[in-house]
């Protein structure tokens, strides 16, 4: 158990290690993040009312676009030299090697949901009600979009058609994050009036099932 | 390239699934004939108004659409299954079976995604309708296993493709409830009558030609199933046959000369 | 130690080992060579685990490679030498050297030592310690993906073509480290277009053809 948590933290380190040194994400994923926020002004006719109303289902969007990004960089990463294999015979174990990766998209995303909830205040005259449920909805979510998002960009890789494939493979299957944490952010910006945190239970429960079967289903397609 | 497919007696139908076609193309046109013709529209009067309400003709598009949309889920838990098992047992056999319930699976989940549409448009009033679970969920699973599909397709060693194919399947299947759920949450109503059967005037005639509608899909359902199961059978013998020859082939073409030349040995 | 018997592999639908027989003992060095697509990159990653056999018995320190839980257990105890070198090219040598000396289970911290030895054993200047490998050159990254397997001390080396993209010196180094590691008890398996360069560390020559083994001095 604590060569396992070693591991994963070692795997994550060197990601965050890498972002920190190339800061792709933050250099090209957070101001496509600003950028989609400020198309949607665009494509809604910049009505702050309209935004305001749309701000939970136009924050959960723009986060499951950036995160198609994220993980296909924390894909890109492990491809571009090879490294992949020198994981294989490396001593970590798949599902050590699959928390690590997770983690550290999780930092990323955490890091871009920080950024765009301030950029739904700015731009769309969002106001945050209630706070701890916005923090709770939003590292859930991202546990739930990093751990689904890792195994489909395993599940996606090495095809030579990863770009287009994971999109179609991921989106469907996050379905139920996107709801979930559309409705409990409708309830803590004070949107409409829904029990948010009965819909936090609903991304716990994604969240848990993601992290397990994310961990399990990894240890077998390593091994192909 | 190979003796086996070309030879005229390779096909993916025998005497049962021939019988068993029969059957079914029989059984396809009497359910088009019941559905169509001698069942009744349904029209009721409104309690109050007197009125006439009801689905009148679009009634009849339902003794497709109920059976296909089951049958759909029983190909769809099929392909579950057969996955499962091939991560167990790793053999082909569950491998085949996955792909072709998947195959058969998103056929039917089109069209039961097609007759709903065109059966909303009279009843309903619009050809689709937001926050309906049944609606939803059922789009949704046809997202996912159209990438299912694209995933297989896109995968050229027939082991990847298995694995990360039933892997895919799994988590798709297992995501269903969660989809049904908060689509339920979302927005709590459905316009998809829990009562649609209990409704309509269940006459003999309408529960006879339902029945027959699930018997006849059911057996729409197998038919394809065996043939799509044979086809992919084949390719995978043919594959077989393709790389025993290509190892012949490839030890056969070894030249003591080229090989002395290409390490820079010999003369 | 290795052993195959009439293994066959697959990559995608392609048979490129076509029943390759070839028994290695321990401390044994073999030499590995062949025309362009004989299969001994194929040969290499099947011996490592990285591929499952198709067909045919692979047995490499004692694990039986046909199934898969013996195929991760002798991953960990093979050092494979690729084409690509495995190495993130935004972290610097050091990074990454420590990186993969920690993913191989050794030690956390007294590898720095180890680390810094094996780098300047691989006559990679110091300097270079603290540069990001993407201003390295093709055979200093070499060096740092060799420095990588160095620190990992594997009963099994399994070296793909370790001389190409190096210079003189560099080469030399290779050779004396393929030395360092037959003294040291180690197996090594090295595919390699150098003839004569690799003939004197080995008199075993096994050369590959068509997927199998074509001509074998040793047996």
């Amino acid at each position: 158990m604590r060569r396992f948590l070693a591991d994963a933290r070692l795997v994550a380190a060197k990601d965050l290690r890498i972002e920190a040194r190339s800061r792709v994400v933050l250099n090209q994923v957070a101001p496509f993040a600003l950028l989609v926020l400020v198309l949607f002004g665009f494509a809604l006719d910049a009505d702050q009312r309209t935004l305001r109303a749309f701000a939970p289902g136009l924050f959960w969007v723009a986060v499951l676009l950036c995160a198609l990004l994220a993980v296909q960089r924390s894909v890109s990463v492990e491809q571009a030299d090879g490294a992949l294999t020198g994981l294989r015979l490396s001593g970590i174990s798949p599902a050590a090697l699959f928390i690590g990766k997770a983690a550290a998209v999780f930092v990323q995303l955490v890091v871009l949901e920080v950024l765009l909830t301030a950029g739904i205040i700015v731009l769309y005259g969002s106001e945050i009600e209630q706070p701890l449920l916005v923090v709770a909805t939003g590292l859930l979510a991202a546990v739930a979009v990093a751990c689904t998002g890792t195994l489909y960009g395993a599940l996606a890789s090495g095809l030579g058609v990863r770009e287009t494939l994971l999109p179609i493979l991921l989106l469907p299957v996050l379905a139920p994050v996107l709801i979930g944490a559309t409705r409990a952010f409708d309830d803590a910006l004070g949107n409409a009036a829904v029990d948010g945190w009965a819909w936090l239970g609903l991304l716990a429960v994604f969240a848990v099932v993601a992290t397990a079967g994310g961990a399990l289903a990894h240890g077998a397609l390593v091994e192909e | 390239m190979t003796q086996a497919i070309a030879s005229p007696d390779v096909s993916t139908g025998s005497r049962g699934s021939r019988v068993l076609g029969v059957a079914t193309l029989l059984g396809l046109a009497t359910l088009l004939l019941f559905a169509f013709g001698p069942t009744e529209p349904d029209i009721r009067l409104h309690p109050t108004t007197g009125e006439e309400i009801g689905q009148f003709d679009a009634v009849r598009l339902l003794y497709l659409h109920v059976p296909l949309a089951v049958l759909m889920y029983v190909a769809f838990v099929l392909c579950a299954v057969a996955s499962a098992g091939y991560l167990i047992r790793r053999t082909p056999w569950f491998d085949t079976m996955a792909h072709a319930a998947a195959e058969v699976g998103t056929v039917f989940c089109g069209l039961v995604l097609v007759t709903g549409s065109i059966w909303g448009r009279p009843v309903w009033n619009t050809w689709w309708e937001w926050g309906d679970v049944r609606l939803m969920t059922t789009l949704v699973l046809f997202l996912m296993f159209t990438g299912y599909l694209a995933l297989r397709r896109a995968t050229v060693d027939p082991r990847t493709a298995a694995l990360r194919g039933a892997i895919v399947a799994l988590v798709a299947v297992l995501d269903l409830p969660l989809v049904n759920r908060s689509v339920e949450w979302w927005e709590n109503r459905t316009l998809h009558q829990k009562s649609t059967l209990e409704e309509l005037k269940i006459q003999d005639l309408t529960l006879f030609t339902l029945m027959l509608g699930f018997l006849v899909f059911g057996l729409v359902l197998t038919w394809l199933l065996l043939h799509r199961f044979r086809v992919g059978w084949l390719e995978r013998e043919d594959a077989e046959h393709g790389i025993a020859s290509a190892i012949a082939e490839r030890r056969a073409a070894i030249d003591e000369g080229d090989v002395d030349a290409a390490v820079g040995e010999g003369t | 130690m290795v052993e195959l018997n009439a293994a066959v592999a697959l990559l995608g639908r392609f048979p490129a080992l076509t029943g390759v027989d070839l028994r290695i003992e321990a401390g044994e060095t073999v030499l590995l060579q062949g025309p362009n697509g004989a299969g001994k990159t194929t040969l290499l990653r099947l011996c490592a685990g990285l591929l499952a056999p198709e067909s045919g018995n692979v047995s490499v320190l004692g694990h039986d490679l046909t199934t898969g839980s013996e195929r991760r257990a002798v991953r960990r105890r093979v050092g494979l030498l690729g084409h690509s070198t495995g190495l993130y090219e935004d972290l610097t040598v050091a990074e990454n050297v420590r990186f993969w000396a920690r993913a191989a289970g050794l030690d956390a911290e007294p590898s720095v030592e180890r680390v810094v030895g094996a780098i300047q054993r691989l006559g990679l200047d110091d300097g270079l310690l603290d540069l990001p490998v993407h201003r390295l050159s093709a055979g200093q990254r070499r060096r740092t993906s060799l420095a990588a397997l160095v620190v990992r001390r594997p009963d099994l080396w399994l070296l793909d073509e370790p001389h190409a993209g190096l210079d003189q010196a560099g080469r030399n180094v290779v050779d004396t480290l393929i030395g360092d590691a037959v003294a040291a008890g180690g197996t090594v398996v090295v595919s390699s277009h150098e003839l004569e360069r690799v003939r004197s560390l080995s008199p075993r020559v096994v050369t590959l053809a068509g997927g199998a083994v074509h001509r074998d001095t040793g047996s």
